[in-house]
């Protein structure tokens, strides 16, 4: 890579975003070289894992300079693009182009990225595994018979698979982490209030964040400088400076202080051997390099999954109830001997848009607020979530980051859980905290299982502390040899 | 409050009971900021149908909202006036309920925590003042419009998100002449803040009202029924007696009253009931996770009420004492803001309130009525009225053709000066020229002259008026007058 030749051609797809900018530079390369590379190795590898739910025909870079020039991108399927198709991979968005651009689309222009395709998801990000998607699920690039993970598997799975160097998810419970570690791949949820929501389909408002997808820690902090940063179009986005993150990429972790939530670990339900061995291996890393590892208590997260099913449904239940047929997306053309009542338009439209999990959630959503349950059920949930909360918050005044597995197991098989809501939903257990708190958390690879899946190692920070975050993860992954791996496809 | 539905569970019969209203409005105020409560579209009546929207009040699906600071100010001026206490927090609920007019099927409003509460407002009830408690007034978006054809309907959404206030009384109304008089009270109160233009033809006012009936002198409330699409302030007072009427002759018969909601139908003078698919029952309150709560800087607050203008009742108050006015009369002015600051301005100029009162009251009213407008829409500057009045004071002008200077003033919009030169208006005292028109008639009209003679002094207004004539209006009526009086009784005494 050292040389000045031209790279050869086919082989462009292996390079991390970091290194085709240093191709770039070095005039070894070029952006049509690049996107005929990528385009080849979409037509190779796609029809295989389905990562993509449209590929961008002529993908434009609108911005010659800045610090994404000429690097592709993938974006979820929930943050709109003007005027590409945007259905959250639900029936009911069917023929729905935006009018306007999320802002981090306007951030990824302005700083020359080329977007280059949306990518599959859960309906409305509702699930664990990608499987429900109006179009089809995506598969692991490990293992086609495993799942990606979700609900960003589209987003992980594209980039696990090189079909593009970088991109962008959404984070409400663990759908950018838990894919990322079944997939092999960095993904990092930021803050609640880093990253502007504006522009994307809102699942839980208060939970929902949009972060980025890489293949190692470089490439992920710079994606996350690029997306980050007070919107004024987001009310709940936060004014605090965005710090240049490679500066965080810093070798070095003496004497920094590690919590292990030991709840974690206790007990032998949920967790998977070789995900604990994995777990227990890269604390024994941290304290190798010089890092002071401890146990913390994070008592009232075993709460957190019941917590978080009963704030993110409600809200849901509510963002949701804006697919109706009025306006745009789906609007059944069964015309019965009623139709002139709107609200037999509303139900049939609602019955064929929406998929099962999506169905699902928000009747769950729609219980928890109806009058005589919200205090039983919301206001309790509210009440909870204040006080895992405060406890993640706390624990992270006695210490710097917070480490824990991202998932209890690695990519389960596909079909295996999709009739069992409630296994599904416990793939999330580990992830859901730091919605609940706000707080970041990064999930990068830390290991295989016996079967060849990654294994995801969860950093949690205080807010605003990606930072700190990004520098215990490229310490790790400077002295492991996970991220070097690839999938052989 | 504990509400027994009188007649049945009670067992009572109340034919011979004497029955009182108890009444509570809640009226809903568009504010009139520049842009919309959540989004930097224009706030615009009558514009082209969806000319005035954007993703965020159209409710596209990634889009969302922000706070537009004005609105809050606007509020917070209604709440200060109304001496309400503002909340510690400005947080937003989401009300659930689907409705076509609804874009996100949920509006943005306020729930268990609004803006500001327990505040109150006077109003003149049967000549004493009447206090009317505010429940609470807070803050929501608008609906859209739907505009319903025979095979289908439209929707503008250009109302989507236009922020409206809502301020709830107590039940403290007990009559519908009261409600009416409350909503008068009120608009006026509005009208200075200059927050809304108040215009319920337009929609930017619009009022509901709640009403039962209970024994007069007991504190247990009837079952109330719900009254809206009034379209007016009478209105509201004439759906209110209607209600009345209904409910007590259904408690006079031994039924109850059921809770229901009933339409105001402006031609047939009825209410209907509502269709009770059309009460969305639960509307699954919770807060707004797309607003973060905030708190009104205690600076702000003090600034925001330190800009509030003189209000009605003190000004009723003030300007009663400073120009010797009655209640009836100060009322009368404060009731339009423009309306009392162009008599102040008169006054400024000229130290005779009376004169200025009764030429309100009298010619310029006239006039506002006659043209449908508001005295600033007149254009006419105090100095001019002034003037005017000072003419008609000096004789220089009679009443009558002072009157139609008036109007030609206001059609022209010029001063009395120009308009006296133009139409060559001024009023004839000289006797020499007056002598010679009553000579004239005196010696065309034998007959009322006789008759004056002997002693039927009417004759003598009818040879003024004669005299007038000749001169097209413009001769002194007073001068006239003594002129043929002197003139008769000389002419009698030489015959």
């Amino acid at each position: 890579m050292d040389s000045k030749d031209p790279l050869e051609k086919e082989k462009l797809y292996e390079l991390t975003a970091s290194g085709l900018l240093s191709a770039y530079e070095r005039g070894q390369t070029n952006s049509s070289n690049v996107l005929s590379c990528f385009s080849k190795r979409i037509k190779q590898v796609d029809p295989k894992v389905k990562a993509f739910v449209k590929v961008i025909d002529k993908p434009q870079q609108e911005n010659e300079t800045g610090r994404l020039s000429g690097i592709p991108v993938a974006v979820k399927d929930n943050i709109c693009i003007k005027g590409i198709e945007t259905t959250c991979c639900s029936k009911i968005l069917k023929g729905f182009f935006p009018p306007y651009n999320a802002t981090v689309i306007e951030k990824l222009k302005k700083e020359g990225a080329i977007i280059i395709a949306k990518t599959n998801m859960d309906e409305f990000a509702f699930g664990s595994s990608t499987e429900n998607s109006c179009f089809g699920l995506t598969r692991n690039p490990w293992d086609l018979e495993c799942v990606s993970g979700g609900s960003s598997g589209g987003s992980a799975a594209a980039v696990a698979s090189g079909q593009v160097p970088l991109a962008l998810g959404s984070d409400t419970g663990g759908s950018i982490r838990q894919p990322a570690s079944f997939c092999g791949v960095v993904g990092m949820k930021p803050t609640y209030g880093r990253v502007s929501r504006y522009g994307l389909v809102a699942f839980g408002s208060s939970l929902d964040q949009i972060g980025p997808f890489a293949r190692d820690v470089s490439d992920l902090a710079l994606l996350l400088s690029v997306i980050s940063g007070y919107d004024d179009k987001d009310s709940t986005s936060v004014d605090v400076e965005v710090p240049d993150y490679s500066k965080f990429l810093v070798n070095d972790i003496r004497g920094l202080k590690i919590g292990i939530p030991k709840e974690y670990f206790a007990g032998s339900d949920g967790i998977a051997p070789e995900v604990k061995k994995a777990i227990e291996q890269a604390k024994e890393t941290f304290e190798g390099l010089g890092a002071k590892v401890f146990d913390i208590s994070l008592a009232h997260t075993k709460y957190a999954v019941s917590v978080y099913y009963i704030v993110a449904t409600a809200e849901a239940s509510s963002n949701l109830a804006r697919f109706d047929g009025v306006q745009y997306g789906h609007r059944s053309n069964n015309s019965s001997a009623v139709k002139s009542q709107i609200i037999d338009m509303y139900k049939r439209t609602r019955s064929e848009g929406f998929g099962n999990e999506a169905k699902r959630r928000i009747m769950l959503g729609t219980f928890v607020l109806s009058s005589g349950y919200y205090d039983a059920y919301y206001l309790r949930a509210q009440k909870v979530r204040t006080i895992i909360r405060d406890e993640i918050h706390n624990a992270l005044k006695t210490c710097d980051c917070i480490i824990a597995p991202t998932s209890p197991t690695t990519a389960f098989k596909i079909g295996e859980r999709i009739d069992d809501p409630l296994k599904m939903y416990l793939s999330d257990i580990y992830t859901i905290s730091a919605n609940l708190a706000g707080v970041p958390a990064i999930s990068l690879p830390c290991g295989f299982d016996s079967g060849n899946l990654p294994i995801g190692l969860q950093i949690m920070g205080a807010p605003f502390e990606e930072g700190k975050i990004l520098r215990t993860a490229y310490t790790y992954e400077q002295n492991t040899p996970w991220h070097k791996k690839r999938p052989n496809i | 409050m504990n509400r027994i539905p009188l007649g049945i569970k009670r067992g009572r019969i109340f034919n011979k009971m004497e029955l009182e209203p108890v009444i509570g409005l809640e009226v809903h105020l568009q504010l009139a900021t520049e842009t919309k409560l959540f989004c930097s579209c224009q706030v615009k009546f009558a514009a082209e149908a969806n000319s005035k929207v954007c993703p965020v009040c159209l409710g596209l699906p990634g889009s969302l909202p922000v706070i537009n600071r004005k609105a809050i100010e606007y509020a917070v001026k209604v709440a200060l006036a109304l001496d309400c206490t503002i909340g510690d927090q400005v947080k937003f609920d989401r009300k659930n309920y689907y409705y076509p007019d609804l874009p996100k099927n949920y509006q943005i409003s306020q729930y268990d925590m609004p803006l500001s509460y327990e505040g109150h407002i006077l109003i003149n009830s049967e000549n004493k003042d009447k206090r009317i408690r505010i429940r609470r007034v807070h803050i929501e978006e608008d609906a859209g419009k739907l505009i319903h054809e025979k095979e289908y309907s439209l929707i503008d959404y250009n109302r989507t998100g236009i922020p409206l206030l809502e301020i709830v009384t107590e039940p403290d109304i007990s009559s519908p002449d009261e409600a009416y008089k409350y909503l008068v009270t009120l608009k006026t109160l509005l009208k200075y803040l200059a927050v809304s233009d108040c215009d319920m033809e337009k929609g930017s006012l619009r009022c509901d009202a709640n009403i039962s009936l209970r024994v007069k002198g007991e504190e247990v409330l009837g079952t109330k029924t719900e009254l809206k699409n009034m379209n007016s302030f009478k209105a509201v007072k004439a759906a209110l007696e209607v209600e009345v009427k209904r409910q007590g002759r259904l408690l006079d018969e031994g039924k109850s009253v059921i809770q229901e909601t009933l339409l105001w139908d402006e031609e047939k003078r009825t209410t209907i009931p509502m269709r009770s698919k059309e009460e969305a029952s639960d509307y699954r309150y919770f807060p707004e996770p797309d607003l973060v709560p905030f708190a009104i800087e205690k600076k702000s607050l003090k600034e925001i009420r330190s800009s509030l203008p003189e209000l009605p009742r003190e000004k009723t108050k003030r300007i009663r004492q400073a120009y010797k006015l009655s209640e009836e009369e100060a009322q009368f002015l404060v009731t339009e803001q423009d309306m009392v600051e162009f008599f102040e301005d008169c006054n400024k100029l000229f130290k005779d309130s009376k004169s200025i009162l009764n030429w309100i009251r009298g010619p310029l009213l006239y006039e506002i009525n006659q043209r449908n407008k508001t005295i600033s829409e007149l254009f006419i500057k105090p100095e001019d009225f002034i003037k005017l009045i000072k003419l008609l004071k000096t004789d220089a002008l009679s009443n009558l053709t002072a009157k139609s200077v008036l109007t030609l003033m206001i059609d022209r919009k010029k001063g009395p000066d120009e308009v006296i030169n133009e139409e060559d208006l001024v009023q004839v005292s000289d006797e020499a020229s007056l002598i010679k028109l009553a000579q004239e008639v005196i010696l065309e009209n034998k007959e009322s002259v006789e008759n004056f003679l002997s002693g039927k002094v009417k004759a003598l207004m009818f040879l003024v008026g004669q005299v007038m004539r000749k001169s097209k209006g413009k001769a002194n009526p007073k001068k006239v007058k003594e002129l043929l009086e002197r003139k008769l009784k000389e002419d009698k005494k030489d015959a």
